[in-house]
């Protein structure tokens, strides 16, 4: 592998980089893009450096494309409008209404500037924007991320390509930075900064996904599977506070393949029915909202047909115009191209045939539920220094793409305010070295050791969290005793990562990925423990506890205790800024 | 078992620091060999995203569906064009269908032309 360094012989022969910047960018997505043109804006002479896993031209979760901006505020309606839908898609709340107000006072402007740099907007003959419902637009998506890309590299950030994250770097209890290895150039990278974006992608693959004994391609889920949960991860290990992290992302989505499914029941409005051609959510769910029901319970609902013995379940797009199909087809071919591979594979004409749909795995994205951070209205989290946005911030749901791009702009701003006077300390090298010891320890075993494939540990992750934690084979259902038993086993999987060996510098992404993913479910199932109720059907179902229960009308949070290492759960009350009925739109 | 790398077609993106398909994919998967072609040391992990099809530009590779989901053998590429796409995709059963549409607006450059 020509483009990949040799592994080192010893510790000492790793080449350390050392970089010093103004504002260190961690994930170069969305909202990190959106950061790094947001501080040229305001200071042109700031130097920002982004530090990217993939290559920032097409990596993570917008590198397949998008077909829809799912939020953006038509005509006549206002940010207080939008945060009264948000509330009510996650059944009432909580959610951190102050957050979700300032999103969408920016969320408008964020989506203007993708438009203005080139993303295709559908708009009617008229030129007014088309909507497909009541805030979701259509976009021709498939150059999102090089667009978003390219002007983050004009706004002159400077890009780390193939730089993963593995720590923070800490001074005393404040955030000056992060430390990291080149998956390629296998140097171990010291990137100094005065404030720190955590942009990274959300959580996927802590759960088995129900294709994973595919021979190939066994990540046939919806989240992009390289977002692994590093950016929790490194907050977690300095004691952040984290909050919601049980209300976990669960979607319909087609069978097989993780297809997107509310561009064919929204935007198509292509009915869902059961294996007897019920519609099920006029039918069951008319009290909830019918098809205009929150999210959780339209994730939800197709998997409580196949419980009840009357799935298979599907999208009933028959019938459909001939034309109305083939723009369906190009909003996938937009999103998740390989999709409409797979009906050619099926020898399927939906016009003819249903798409048959069936629930994700879970996930832990706080651009789409409350999970992450819990920050200040500055994006800081409470590691002074640290400001989180997109996915990694929480609180604030139904973010998507317009949210997310709106957050990466609030949170720039938060850093630069924070930096005003504000001295960089001199680096410890103390903390660096023994980072750098352990990133690379994995490749530095006797040939002979006795060890385990990052790829092993990952498989018994997943199993243990489907069974145990309420993943796709259990009807998203967990209770008190499996959780005792996901946690006392990922104790152990934690104590056996001093086993991981890697043989080359991608597996050593690996290995640190699986250490990421362990650290981020063990603080979802203590947020599952903690709530001994069922508030979000799907997303966060407790067997044991089955109801709504009014003491658990709060925020869910934890943090790890710096000296013992446990993880502490605690609440913080739910605020209401924005008037009206919390569970009407 | 995406990706499909047609080794007839691909010659390694030659004189490239990495090749477009290595650049292009979100999981490091790809990478030249020793044979200067293309290849994926991890085809287990491919999210079947489709970016590196669309940036070679020798149109040498494929994403295949893996035959645990689909049958043998549906194909679709995509033509890259300035502004614009097309996707050709041919099912099972042999009938294809072309999807062509505008993936970038023109956009005015500081200059005022057009970019």
């Amino acid at each position: 592998m020509p483009h990949m360094a040799d592994n080192p012989l010893t510790l000492d022969a790793v080449e350390t980089v050392h970089v010093t910047c103004d504002v260190l960018i961690i994930g170069g997505g969305n909202a990190g893009c959106f950061s790094a043109v947001e501080a040229a804006k305001l200071d042109p002479n700031l130097k920002v450096v982004i530090m990217e896993k993939a290559h920032i031209m097409r990596s993570g979760a917008c590198s397949a494309g998008m077909d829809a901006i799912n939020t953006y505020i038509p005509d006549g309606k206002t940010p207080e409008d939008l945060v009264r839908w948000c509330r009510s898609q996650v059944g009432g709340g909580p959610i951190r209404e102050d957050l979700a107000l300032s999103n969408a006072r920016e969320l408008n402007e964020s989506v203007d500037d993708l438009e203005r740099w080139g993303l295709p907007i559908l708009r009617d003959a008229e030129g007014k924007i088309r909507y497909r419902g009541a805030w979701d637009i259509s976009i021709h998506g498939e150059q999102l991320k090089p667009i978003m890309a390219e002007k983050a590299i004009e706004a002159g950030a400077v890009v780390y390509n193939r730089v993963a994250c593995t720590q923070l770097l800490m001074d005393g209890e404040r955030c000056v930075g992060a430390l990291g290895f080149g998956v390629r150039d296998g140097k171990f990278y010291v990137f100094h900064a005065k404030a720190t974006i955590n942009a990274t992608g959300g959580a996927a693959g802590l759960y088995k996904s129900y294709t994973a004994d595919a021979t190939d391609s066994h990540h046939q889920i919806w989240m992009c599977p390289y977002c692994v949960g590093t950016g929790y991860a490194v907050g977690i290990r300095q004691g952040a506070e984290m909050t919601s992290m049980e209300q976990r992302w669960v979607a319909t989505r087609t069978k097989d393949f993780c297809g997107p499914v509310d561009t064919i029941s929204v935007g198509y409005k292509a009915p869902i029915i059961n294996a007897k051609g019920e519609r099920i959510m006029q039918t069951r769910y008319a009290h909830l909202g019918g098809d205009k029901a929150p999210r959780y319970i339209r994730a939800n609902a197709p998997m409580e047909e196949w419980l009840a013995g009357r799935g298979p379940t599907y999208c009933d797009t028959r019938g459909m115009e001939p034309e109305l199909a083939k723009q369906m087809m190009t909003d996938y071919l937009n999103e998740r191209p390989s999709f409409v591979l797979f009906l050619a594979s099926r020898g399927q004409d939906p016009v003819k045939e249903p798409i048959e749909i069936y629930g994700s795995d879970p996930y832990i994205v706080g651009g789409h539920t409350q999970s992450g951070f819990w920050v200040g209205l500055d994006r800081m989290t409470t590691v002074p220094g640290l400001f989180a946005a997109g996915e990694t911030a929480g609180g604030n749901p139904n973010k998507f793409v317009g949210g997310c791009a709106a957050e990466g702009k609030l949170a720039l701003r938060g850093a630069m305010a924070y930096m005003q006077g504000l001295a960089l300390p001199e680096p410890d090298m103390a903390q660096i070295e023994a980072e750098k010891a352990r990133v690379y320890g994995p490749l530095l075993h006797d040939v002979d050791f006795d060890g385990l494939r990052a790829i092993e540990m990952e498989e018994r992750l997943q199993r243990l969290m489907d069974e145990y934690a309420g993943g796709t084979s259990q009807f998203y259902r967990t209770n008190e005793e499996r959780l005792d038993y996901a946690l006392k086993h990922l104790a152990m999987l934690r104590s056996q990562t001093v086993y991981l060996k890697a043989e080359n510098l991608h597996d050593l992404m690996s290995v640190h990925e699986v250490i990421d993913r362990i650290d981020v479910a063990e603080v979802l199932c203590h947020h599952l423990k903690f709530r001994k109720e069922t508030r979000w059907q799907g997303w966060q179902t407790r067997s044991d506890y089955p109801e709504i229960d009014p003491a658990y009308d709060c925020h869910v949070e934890s943090r790890r205790d710096m000296a013992t290492g446990a993880i502490e759960t605690f609440t913080r009350p739910y605020e209401q800024i924005v008037s009206g009925d919390r569970y009407k739109p | 078992m995406p990706p499909i790398i047609d080794h007839k077609k691909c010659n390694g993106c030659q004189g490239r620091e990495e090749s477009f398909c290595e650049e292009a994919c979100p999981g490091d998967l790809l990478y030249v060999g020793a044979d200067g072609k293309s290849h994926c040391h991890a085809a287990r992990d491919c999210w079947d995203c489709m970016s590196c099809v669309k940036m070679c530009p020798r149109n040498a590779i494929e994403t295949r569906i893996p035959y645990q989901l689909g049958y043998h053998k549906a194909r679709l590429m995509p033509i890259m064009g300035k502004n614009n796409i097309t996707w050709k995709c041919t099912d099972i059963h042999g009938e294809t269908i072309t999807y062509k549409y505008r993936n970038r607006l023109e956009v005015a450059d500081e200059q005022g032309g057009s970019s």
